[in-house]
């Protein structure tokens, strides 16, 4: 049982946990994440590790209520335990000799991609934060990302907060204006990654994305993760989550992400129906 | 003296089973189990001992149980397999012990699986105390994966005395045992009891820890064990790399096994989703092909087919589970070969498929098969799932330093299970690739004898 410690509510669809999980907390590096599932009957859900603290065998996590699996773990509290909470899971980013790098994040991709602007920070790197929302609402991690970036725009769909737009507006300036990077980090939605891809192909400008495909198990064993990469089968668990954008082949990915779609929007309903009738009680 | 003729199992009715996961074959009774044993012939030079990969004192369990004295087969059993309820249903007794007894000659072998079964199913009914106090010998060895192999090795050691962890990356243990093969052919409280009686032996299970990620293989060294043994097993299934593979609707048996199995997906209130399609092939003709079509079959599919690409005699699959899918109704497409995933809109719409003919043996005695030109045809389907094979898994070899493997992945063990990285054992199938349950017990009893060795010079009576 994986204890936790802390529950905060970053903005009405998001919520960081504090998660008592020493020893994954001891191995934890940016990139990587990890596999819960809530109770004895939940399915096995992947977050990524978006803060781990060794010390005090400590790992967080920023999950979006978006189904029936998110609103079930959504239903603990702080000092529930979490069922199981096995990590940390797949290949850690690769940051290290990097001098000048644009991060891209949207949506919650965003709690995703900050740990790593963070850790490049960290090393050194000049650091461009570009970071896409819904609205002001869904807007997250903004005074984090402000203070470990060079240089930083917010934007939403609908100009609620920062400036109109997609992320892609933005890096399409910088690109055009005839900004640099050594490499383009970006994380979010698949039709968001696979639109920056198309755009940094064209300024020739390297591109990682971080692969969030279904899950099972984690570890190798099922397959269900698999993508093409370049032409080839790779699994997000074992060989990713991260890998080269300009490879990925995403219309695959993004059909692929819907293949259980009647039956998420099926449980969806039922996990509403039922936590409604507890909180009316 | 003449033979009647072996006992048969009771199974229930097709048409009731293919609806539900609950176990096919129901188990001898004491009856039934008593006029079996009887037909054994005690032979003197025991030909079925031979063939099963253990040496289990075939005649001697039986003969228990042709005495009535069911325990005494039990104990039998014990001193030669820890699993002998999961063996008894699943291994493939034709290939193996079965195939060597000498009733099989003229007429039927010995249902020695049946009787295997039926000795340890009637022994842990009765739920008889845990072993005597083992006094602890003073070393700690640590399994990584709680598969056949891992639990054989650990319950090996800590009858020996050493104190055992073993450590499992899933949420629960029982390797393939949980999350592959079907309720409807191993029930999962089965696999339960094995376990509670590992645990009865003190032997610690650790789940949620990835050796190579959580801890790694120095780091258990680090933390004071004094050896480890690996059997972590098949990981990465196969595909063919025919086009429309990435179509939706197309899955590993590996991963809708574990949506089934592991996560219970056949079960109506289950979180986790799985395809329940309504026309299905499985292409392979393995236990594990026969256990994905046949869990199709339950999840409500009207029609499932095999599509394998030698003929019926050649399927790698256990002759009853064979016997068993063609009662429930599903088909076999053999001499059959899948050249493409047909879709519509992103999901499969179909299978296309060429026919294949068989060939004269070649010196290994294995026959040939190729292509009938023209032979091309479709099946529509909206399910395929693959069922061609695994490689191993590659995490734990990736991430650990001086643990060899060969050019398919496999980890290098030699006949005790030592691999080329010091005080460090390995069994089942990460080094044989996929094979079967009894041959990972016997390499996990194998490396724990060889463990015994090394830590204390063999010194364990
Ligand atoms: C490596 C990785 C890291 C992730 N990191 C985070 C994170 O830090 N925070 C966060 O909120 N979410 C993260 N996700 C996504 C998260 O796993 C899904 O949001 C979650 O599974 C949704 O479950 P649900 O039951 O609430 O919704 P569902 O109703 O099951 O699904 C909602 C949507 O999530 C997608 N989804 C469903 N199951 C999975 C799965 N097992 N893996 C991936 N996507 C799935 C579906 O395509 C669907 O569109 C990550 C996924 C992966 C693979
Ligand atoms: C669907 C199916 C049906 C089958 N039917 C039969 C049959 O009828 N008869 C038969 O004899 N054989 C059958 N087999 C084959 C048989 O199950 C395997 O040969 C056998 O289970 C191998 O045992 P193992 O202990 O080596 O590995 P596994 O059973 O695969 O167990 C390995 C365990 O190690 C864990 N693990 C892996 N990596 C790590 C790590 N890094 N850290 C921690 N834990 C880890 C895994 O999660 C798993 O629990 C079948 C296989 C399948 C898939
Ligand atoms: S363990 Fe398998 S091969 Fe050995 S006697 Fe039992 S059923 Fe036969
Ligand atoms: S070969 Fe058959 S008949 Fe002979 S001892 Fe073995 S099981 Fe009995
Ligand atoms: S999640 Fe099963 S292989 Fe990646």
């Amino acid at each position: 049982m994986y204890k936790i410690l802390r529950k905060t509510r970053l903005n009405p669809i998001s919520v960081r946990i504090d998660v008592e999980a020493p020893l994954v907390a001891r191995k934890a590096q940016v990139g990587q994440f990890i596999i819960l599932r809530a109770g004895e009957n939940s399915k096995r859900i992947p977050f990524t590790v978006m803060d781990s603290d060794a010390q005090a065998g400590v790992v967080s996590i920023i999950y979006q209520v978006l189904g029936a699996g998110t609103m079930e773990l959504d239903q603990l509290t702080e000092g529930d335990s979490i069922r199981d909470f096995v990590g940390p899971l797949g290949e850690p980013s690769r940051l290290s000799g990097l001098a000048r790098v644009c991060v891209v994040g949207g949506g919650l991709g965003c709690a995703i991609a900050y740990p790593s602007a963070k850790q490049l920070k960290r090393e050194g790197a000049y650091v461009d934060g570009i970071v896409g929302f819904r609205n002001a609402e869904a807007a997250l991690l903004e005074d984090e990302f402000r203070t470990v970036c060079d240089r930083f725009t917010l934007l939403t769909d609908d100009g609620s907060a920062g400036e109109k737009g997609f992320v892609t507006k933005a890096l399409e300036e910088r690109l055009s204006a005839g900004e640099r990077y050594d490499e383009v980090l970006a994380i979010g939605p698949l039709p968001m990654m696979k639109a920056v891809c198309a755009l940094t192909r064209k300024y020739n400008v390297k591109t990682t994305v971080s692969m969030n495909a279904i899950m099972v198990d984690g570890t190798g064993m099922c397959g269900g993760c698999r993508l093409s990469v370049n032409g080839q089968m790779k699994f997000a668990c074992v060989d990713g989550p991260e890998f080269d954008g300009h490879q990925v082949d995403f219309d695959e990915a993004i059909a692929r992400s819907g293949m259980y779609r009647d039956f998420e929007a099926h449980a969806r309903e039922e996990a509403c129906r039922l936590y409604e009738k507890e909180k009316a009680r | 003296m003449k033979d009647s003729g072996r006992v048969p199992m009771p199974l229930r009715d097709p048409a009731l089973r293919r609806g539900d996961f609950q176990e096919v074959s129901l188990g001898y009774g004491p009856q039934e189990a008593r006029r079996e044993a009887a037909r054994c012939l005690k032979c003197k030079n025991r030909p079925c001992v031979d063939g099963c990969p253990v040496g289990i004192d075939i005649p001697g369990f039986i003969a228990r149980i042709a005495e009535g004295d069911d325990d005494g087969a039990f104990e039998t059993l014990s001193r030669y397999t820890a699993l002998p309820a999961v063996c008894g249903r699943v291994c493939p007794q034709e290939k193996q012990c079965e195939q060597r007894c000498v009733r099989g000659i003229k007429g039927e072998p010995v249902a020695i699986g049946h009787l295997e079964r039926y000795a340890a199913d009637t022994w842990q009914r009765k739920n008889y105390p845990a072993a005597a106090e083992i006094g602890w010998n003073g070393h700690r060895v640590a399994v990584v994966g709680a598969g056949p192999s891992g639990i054989s090795a650990a319950g090996e050691l800590a009858r020996m005395g050493y104190q055992v962890t073993v450590f499992e990356a899933l949420h629960a243990p029982g390797g393939v045992l949980t999350y592959g093969i079907p309720e409807f052919r191993l029930p999962k409280a089965v696999v339960r009891r094995e376990v509670e009686a590992l645990e009865k032996l003190g032997v610690e299970i650790a789940c949620n820890i990835v050796i190579g990620r959580t801890i790694t293989v120095d780091e258990l060294f680090e933390d004071g064990y004094e050896a480890v043994y690996i059997g972590s097993g098949a990981g990465l299934p196969r595909f063919m790399g025919i086009p429309g593979e990435g179509l939706n609707g197309v899955l590993s048996a590996n991963e809708y096994l574990t949506r089934v199995n592991l996560m219970g997906a056949w079960r109506e209130d289950s979180a986790t989703p799985v395809l329940r399609g309504h026309r299905v092939a499985v292409v392979g003709g393995g236990n594990v092909a026969m256990d994905a079509a046949r869990s199709a079959l339950r999840l409500g599919a009207q029609e499932v087919a095999i599509v394998y690409r030698r003929g019926m005699e050649e399927l790698p699959a256990r002759l009853e589970e064979v016997r068993h899918a063609e009662e429930e109704g599903i088909r076999f497409h053999t001499l059959c070969a899948p050249l493409e995933i047909l879709g519509d809109k992103g999901w499969v719409r179909g299978l296309r498929c060429v026919r294949m003919q068989l060939g004269e043996p070649d010196e290994s005695g294995r026959r040939g098969f190729s292509r009938i030109e023209g032979s091309e045809f479709e099946m529509p389907v909206d399910t395929v799932i693959m069922a061609i094979g695994t490689d191993p898994n590659p995490l734990l070899p990736r991430r650990t330093q001086g643990l060899e493997t060969d050019s398919r992945g496999r980890i290098i063990a030699d006949e005790n299970g030592l691999t080329r990285k010091g005080r460090v054992w390995a069994g089942g199938d990460a080094v044989t690739g996929a094979a079967t349950v009894i041959l990972a017990m016997g390499a996990g009893k194998a490396a724990a004898v060889d463990i015994d060795r090394a830590l204390q010079g063999g010194k364990t009576p």
